[in-house]
């Protein structure tokens, strides 16, 4: 009882902290995922870090059949997603309003783009290749990646995204349309329904603010 | 409303069926082919090319209901991909739905009325 009411004022105090913070300085977008804490000692002291969420190293096959990284994305903010190129549902929508993203920042060199195929079977480099080309993508700042059925649905879930071989679902494949905003430390900063333009438009504002946070 | 106000020239009927055509585009057609029809880079054509959709009037039922394959000039772009079909959507689903596209994004003020599709998707096989 006692810790819970210390955990409790703790967390009042905590919480009137944090909006004192936000007052004074700016906006900052949250880090999501589960966190650690790990104790290191400097000059004598012992000192607590925060570990948080990262997407993990990874390398896949884009559509240029060249291996893509996650050093290809260091240092830079990157948006990813998880779709099938013959996906009749969600995805065009979600594609749709990624392509918007997209073209705002083309050329940018801070800002990447990563879309998933959740289809291991179909979508070869080559079947990646023309979808890209038809989406409207010309440069190589947007990537679309396949890889083996077990890395690429391990990575969703590093992502937090929901995917799974489905018969009943259509185009045969379940997946979730998060947009998904990792800044250059690799760590989970928003996820925007792609399918909902209201969190579409977030996407847009939170984007600028991660940038600003560089 | 909104349909009447942009085309003052439509019957009642007619203004309906739109109305209820524009439900099933949102279910059915819209996360490829687009709100305004506008269709998604090349991947997906737009829906707006009023003459195809005059000259090929006959040819829509079978489209939605069958799918379609292989080449397509659209606005004077060639489309190359697969559309899935609608089996499951009935004559009178189609008949909005072919409704609200000529109606909105063609220049057609006419109702795709259940015997025109019922008819065409015999004649066109």
């Amino acid at each position: 009882m006692k810790l819970k009411l210390t955990t409790y004022v703790s967390a009042i105090v905590f919480s009137s902290v944090f909006v004192g913070c936000t007052e004074t300085s700016e906006t900052k977008l949250p880090i999501i995922g589960e966190r650690a804490t790990e104790e290191r000692v400097v000059d004598g002291r012992t000192v607590v870090d925060t570990i948080y969420h990262q997407i993990p190293p990874f390398a896949f096959l884009n559509q240029d059949s060249v291996e893509i990284t996650d050093r290809d994305f260091d240092d830079k903010v990157y948006v990813a997603n998880f779709f099938f190129t013959h996906c009749p549902s969600i995805c065009p929508t979600m594609q749709r309003n990624l392509l918007k993203v997209y073209e705002k920042y083309k050329d940018d060199e801070r800002i990447a783009f990563l879309s998933h195929s959740i289809d291991f079977k179909y979508d070869s480099p080559s079947v990646l290749k023309s979808y890209a080309e038809k989406l409207g993508v010309t440069n190589d700042q947007w990537q679309f990646v396949t890889g083996e059925k077990k890395k690429i649905y391990g990575i969703a879930d590093k992502y937090l995204v929901y995917t799974k071989e489905d018969q009943d679902a259509p185009g045969g494949y379940d997946h979730q349309s998060y947009l998904v905003l990792i800044d250059p430390h690799k760590r989970i900063r928003g996820a925007y329904d792609g399918t909902n333009d209201e969190q579409v438009a977030q996407l847009f504002d939170d984007l600028k603010t991660l940038l600003k946070e560089q | 409303m909104l349909i009447f106000s942009c085309q003052p020239n439509v019957s009642i009927e007619t203004a309906q069926y739109a109305i209820n055509g524009q439900k099933l585009y949102v279910t059915h057609c819209q996360s490829c082919h687009g709100s305004k029809g506008e269709g998604l880079g090349m991947l997906y054509p737009p829906l707006t090319d009023t003459t195809y959709l005059k000259e090929n009037r006959g040819m829509l039922p079978r489209i939605i209901k069958s799918g379609m394959n292989g080449l397509i000039k659209i606005n004077g772009k060639d489309y190359e991909g697969n559309m899935p079909g609608n089996p499951e959507l009935t004559n009178v689903d189609i008949a909005y739905i072919l409704t609200y596209i000529t109606t909105t994004f063609g220049n057609s003020t006419d109702t795709y009325t259940q015997e025109e599709v019922k008819n065409n998707l015999v004649n066109y096989r």
